[in-house]
């Protein structure tokens, strides 16, 4: 019984993790049909802001209230790496609706840049690319009105974006020199990122042991999916966004403004993915890789829901939690020690951490075989679906 | 002298005249780490030629090209592991693991024409039965997008766990082996190596230009553009799909096991799933659809990435993720797309010297309409 | 206007592009394999090129940078010191630094490229086993020469490399013998998925068949991977009571290993004796000393090791890279491999890389840890402590083994066993034969 319970609670552990991670990708991936390869690097915003505000409540006025960090790093993360997803959308994804293969690629190389950019920022840094955005950004401004209605604009307009990014890069070097701007915010290391104390301990509940940070993510989780699904089911927005979901253009006909819609799906997706980059702090590392040990498990969990419900998103999920703690730590030979020799051998061959990421990957390959578009495909009567 | 420009055959023997005298001529010019640099980024260019076969003519993105490229690249590690062996003897990094006696699906590798012919036929064959499953099951888009990705993933982590019978993350290496009694890192074998990549490099090419150029390659062109379409007027496009998804994997295997033998490794490192993105960036940058795009994509975007590592390797994630971003938003068609759609002349205009168009009576004089309309009126008759 | 056949080919479908193409590029690659003159130095009589392989980026960049930093300040001593002293002559070393790019057959390609196009006359490189084992084939085949500063799993000897990181028997034995000694007789290994946790792992376990100590349970998290919650319940249902955890892991997994750890209650208060061969000064700063507090590690340099020669490093260090930095043991070895290096070249009064070869053994340095000696199966002794985590994130010198030999081929695992490496001796098997 004790085993079936700590199966059971471990396997939520993993994944409540899985399901917040995913959650945001799902709501995007199922209005928009874009796969964002940069969810990942918004998690590592989402990390690298609770990072921040860890550090504002350590020293100062604020340091009584320390415990209670993780509280405020929440809406924090979620507007911060909202925020850069909101960005992604209006400059990025805007351009390839309908592209979907070509967003996907798109995603990837702000994915490259965001790994870097955590990495290489300094102040010199910071400072040459405001400049740089703002010093193109305003060019017109600064120009003869009739430079810009020839017919090398187009080559102006390109032009200015480069000159504009020498003087950044000229700026952030000359800047650098200066040792105190010179020093990066973050540093290519791993940055720590310490628990309150009473997120650092566990329970024991009916003899399962229970570490208390797991507890808070799984009800972060829980919280976070309800929040979800009002918003989506109860709230006018979330119906516009429901409509879009099902059908773009008879939506766009009605009068919902469906750019509008797309932006803020996407603004709530990437926030979703910040709460989560908070969530996996009390976990593990944070660093500029953070974003890529999650991306790959997610998408397995956005494939083998389906589109069309949250449901799936939590299912497929929680399933691929159990299904990992259980290969993984060999609890099936625990529960039934008499197994045949050959079939104990296999659960052996698999009872690796390594080895149960394998199969457990193959067993979703080959799942998709059954149900190509996943547990809860979308319904519909397009030939397409 | 026009005259001899223009004619027909020789125009079109020129290039590979051009290409032959290269093969002979670079060997000699470089120094042997740049001829291996760029005999390594001309395998990858096989590699690209399948995944614009797939990508750019089919309209599949595979994320998992990595898997055939390693297949193919540790067919051949394990043939040269045996074959430096004495008789009786295992590969040195069985002994750290404790194993006695050699697994049985290394046996045939011994075999060099077993081999030869494994480091692509399993590729195709792993290719081929995945693409079906796949195909069959209409699965398509990003679903096929992220569905590669997990089988590159299943991959990587069993190559990399399993040490007792493929050594792990350290990969075999081929530096120290021996082909026909040389060396395969030396000098010499590294400058046949090359000879041997541009050779496969072309005839690939040319493979793949006889499979886009006919009915085959409009069938998939069919599939790119309009699959259910495709399929109502009668065709089948589960066999074209698996055949040229097994096609690109065998691509993949030759490309992996000229890059093994000119890198001196075969690592799990090559399933890794950065790397099977870039193989796509190369085909994006160079211009997919295009053949030729394909292979320039995949030696400049190495060689640039050579370069500023050298230099600057803190900014080329930068530069690579800005130049995702800017064919996939500016440039969808690649350079070469860019190049053969006018962009040139394009930038010409903008600058105030418009190109000057042709005109249908210049056109009528182009010794090339002239010799193909006496052709068509040969064939006419 | 365009010659008529050279538009026509170009506007049709025709492998001239391609020619195009390469010709370009055959260009550039020669102008840079052309370009790269090197002017002489001021107060030098020349200079000898050096060249600098470690990750500047990707994963293992936060492990290698300290490393690559530690080599460019002993060269800057060096130089400021006079030099190489070769016939008289002053040389100044001037580092060529590549970017393997936590990629190992980039390291091999990289380490290619410094042999044949930068002419270097050793190259000082390489952090994982993997990079490593990617790098050696190159080496051997052109016979030329890498400096390996890391820690590693032994079970190699080559003439072309110099380790000058503790092998298992200046490390892992040691610690675990302590451990059976000290800390109790159940042990449970876990390790990243790769090479050296893989194969200090099976030494490990060979080691406790002899003396007398029982394997409970081992696993290996692939790298990268934070998901350690079925680890942690193997370890509660292999030692319920407190016991001894050898952990092997490497980089990002340690972070989420402690943290979980700590969670679970698996903590040295409970009778957990955990002891690390991958976690020094820096790493304990990233995870947060916090998690680590009373955990064990075993070092042949501690950055508190109280003696002159290691806070003259420790300061130096912290002078040219910032005071928050911290020392650690692959820093100490490899600031030590550049100074054997020059000592080698002076000895031998040459940097040819084979006199250098025959000269370095036998070298002693006053390295940062002591006095260190190179032996003739390529490694050097070290000093073997055992430090336990402080809350200020420093370790508590608990154990000093004293100076051991290095051992290339291990003694406990039966494949091994007998066998041994010296490259003083003139015979083909020089890297391993047996006594």
């Amino acid at each position: 019984m004790t085993a079936l319970l700590d199966t059971l609670f471990n396997g939520l552990a993993i994944g409540s993790v899985l399901m917040l991670a995913a959650l945001g990708l799902a709501v995007v991936f199922g209005l928009m049909g874009v796969i964002n390869m940069a969810h990942g690097e918004l998690m590592m915003l989402g990390a690298y802001t609770t990072f921040v505000v860890q550090n504002l409540f350590k020293t100062g006025p604020l340091q009584g209230l320390f415990p209670a960090y993780i509280l405020l790093a929440i809406p924090a993360a979620f507007l911060v790496s909202g925020l850069a997803g909101l960005l992604l959308e209006k400059t990025v994804i805007r351009r390839l609706y309908g592209r979907p293969l070509e967003t996907l690629l798109a995603t990837w190389g702000v994915s490259l840049i965001l790994q870097q950019f955590v990495r290489s920022v300094s102040t010199a840094f910071a400072l040459g690319l405001v400049a740089a955005v703002v010093l193109a950004l305003l060019a017109p401004r600064f120009t003869p009105q009739a430079w810009w209605q020839q017919r090398w604009t187009p080559l102006l307009s390109f032009g200015r974006w480069l000159a504009a990014a020498a003087v950044g890069i000229a700026l952030a070097s000359g800047l650098g020199n200066v040792r105190a701007l010179d020093q990066p915010w973050f540093s290519a290391r791993n940055i720590d990122v310490t628990a309150p104390q009473w997120l650092r301990g566990s329970i024991d509940l009916a003899g399962v042991n229970m570490p208390t940070g797991r507890l808070f993510i799984i009800a972060l989780t829980a919280l976070a999916l309800v929040a979800v699904n009002w918003f989506l089911q109860k709230s006018a927005w979330g119906i516009r966004i429901r409509a879009v979901t099902q059908n773009r253009p008879m939506s766009s006909c009605l009068g919902i403004p469906t750019e509008t819609v797309d932006a803020l799906t996407f603004l709530v997706g990437s926030g979703l993915a910040g709460v989560a980059g908070v969530a996996v702090t009390l976990l593990g590392s944070v660093g500029p890789n953070l974003g890529g040990n999650y991306i790959v498990d997610c998408f397995m969990v956005v494939v083998l829901g389906g589109v069309g419900k949250l449901l799936g998103t939590v299912v497929a999920a929680l399933g691929i939690g159990i299904l990992s703690y259980v290969i993984g730590s060999g609890s099936l030979l625990l529960v039934w020690p008499a197994m045949p020799v050959g079939l104990n051998e296999l659960v052996t061959f698999f009872a690796t951490t390594s080895m149960a990421k394998v199969l457990v990957f193959a067993l979703i390959v080959v799942f998709l075989q059954f149900r190509p578009a996943g547990l809860f495909p979308q319904k519909g009567r397009m030939v397409e679906a | 002298m026009a005259d001899l420009f223009s004619s027909r055959t020789l125009r079109r023997a020129l290039p590979w005249v051009v290409i032959v005298l290269l093969a002979l001529l670079l060997p000699a010019v470089l120094p042997p780490f740049r001829l291996n640099l760029l005999g390594r980024f001309l395998s990858l260019g096989i590699v690209a030629l399948g995944v614009d076969l797939i990508w750019g003519f089919t309209g599949m993105l595979s994320l998992g090209q990595g898997i055939f490229f390693s297949l193919g690249g540790y067919a051949l590690g394990m043939y040269l592991s045996l074959n430096s062996l004495e008789p009786g003897q295992l590969p040195e990094f069985f002994s750290l693991y404790g194993v006695q006696s050699l697994p049985a699906f290394w046996r045939p590798f011994g075999s060099p024409l077993f081999t030869l012919f494994a480091l692509w036929v399993i590729p195709a064959l792993v290719a081929g039965v995945l693409g079906y499953l796949v195909f069959r099951n209409r699965i398509k888009g990003v679903y096929f997008s992220i569905l590669t990705q997990a089988a590159l993933l299943v991959f990587f982590n069993f190559f990399n766990g399993q040490q007792k019978l493929i050594n792990g993350t350290n990969g075999l290496k081929t530096d120290t082996a021996r082909i026909f009694g040389e060396l395969v890192g030396s000098d010499g074998m590294q400058r046949n190596l090359f000879l041997l990549t541009v050779v496969l490099a072309v005839g690939a090419f040319l493979l793949c230009r006889w499979l886009t150029s006919g009915r085959f390659g409009d069938a998939l062109i069919a599939i790119r553009d309009d699959e259910p379409r495709m399929r109502f007027t009668g065709y089948n496009p589960t066999a074209y799909k698996t055949l040229v998804f097994a096609v690109a994997g065998a691509l993949a295997g030759v490309s992996g096991a000229l890059y093994t033998v000119q890198s001196g490794i075969v690592s799990p490192q090559f399933m890794a799933v950065p790397f099977s993105i870039e193989m796509v960036i190369w085909v994006a940058v160079g211009g997919r659809g295009t053949l030729i795009g394909a292979v320039l994509g995949a030696v400049l975007i190495n060689y640039a990435k050579s370069l500023v590592s050298e230099a600057l390797p803190e900014t080329w994630l930068f530069i690579q993720g800005g130049l995702f971003l800017l064919v996939v938003t500016a440039l969808p068609d690649g350079l070469v797309g860019w190049w053969r759609s006018g962009g040139p002349g394009r930038i010409q205009a903008m600058v105030g010297w418009p190109p000057v168009a042709a005109t249908y009576p210049e056109l009528d004089l182009d010794p090339a309409v002239q010799a193909e309309k006496a052709e068509l009126e040969g064939g006419a008759r | 206007m365009k010659p008529s056949f050279l538009r026509g080919a170009l506007s049709q479908r025709s492998p001239l592009r391609l020619v195009a193409g390469t010709t370009v590029l055959t260009l550039s690659f020669s102008l840079v394999a052309c370009g790269g003159g090197e002017k002489a130095a001021g107060d030098f009589d020349g200079e000898v090129k050096v060249g600098i392989l470690h990750s500047r980026s990707g994963t293992m960049a936060i492990s290698e940078n300290t490393v690559a930093e530690a080599e460019l300040m002993a060269i800057e001593e060096i130089n400021n010191a006079g030099g190489v002293k070769i016939d008289g002559k002053k040389l100044k070393i001037v580092p060529i630094e590549e970017d393997g790019a936590s990629d190992w057959p980039t390291f091999a390609e990289k380490a290619k490229k410094l042999i044949d196009q930068d002419q270097v006359a050793v190259v000082f490189g390489g952090w994982t086993s993997a990079s490593r084992k990617a790098m050696l084939p190159v080496f051997e085949a052109k016979d030329h020469f890498l400096y390996y500063p890391i820690q590693y799993e032994g079970q190699e000897c080559s003439r072309n490399i110099f380790y000058t990181g503790a092998t298992p028997n200046q490390q892992a034995e040691p610690a675990v013998s302590w451990l059976l000694k000290n800390k109790g007789k159940d042990f449970f290994l876990v390790g990243s998925d790769y090479v050296y946790p893989r194969t200090a792992n099976t030494i490990i376990k060979e080691q406790l068949k002899v003396e007398g100590g029982n394997l409970v349970g081992e696993d290996y998290l692939p790298l990268g991977n934070t998901e350690v919650a079925p680890i942690i319940a193997k370890i509660k249902q292999a030692l319920p009571n407190g016991g001894v955890i050898v952990n092997t892991l490497n980089g990002d997994s340690n972070v989420a290993f402690f943290k979980q750890l700590k969670a679970a209650g698996i903590t040295p208060a409970n009778g957990y004796a955990i002891m690390s061969f991958s976690i020094a000064e820096e790493e304990v700063a990233a995870i947060g000393p916090e998690y680590l507090e009373g955990t064990y590690a075993a070092w042949n340099f501690f950055q508190s090791l109280d003696t002159p020669a290691s806070k003259k490093f420790t300061e130096a260090f912290k002078a040219k890279y910032g005071d928050s930095r911290v020392t650690n043991d692959p820093a100490e070895s490899a600031y030590n491999m550049v100074y054997l290096w020059a000592k080698g070249a002076e000895k031998a009064n040459s940097v040819d890389d084979n006199k250098v070869r025959a000269a370095l053994i036998g070298v002693t340095f006053d390295a940062p840890q002591g006095p260190i000696e190179v032996q003739p199966n390529h490694h050097t002794t070290e000093l073997v402590m055992i430090g336990e985590v402080q809350k200020d994130g420093m370790f508590k010198i608990i154990e000093n083994s004293g100076i051991v030999k290095p051992l290339a081929w291990n003694q406990f695992v039966p494949e091994t066993k007998g066998y041994t490496c010296d490259w003083t001796q003139d015979r083909p098997d020089a890297g391993k034969f047996k006594l």
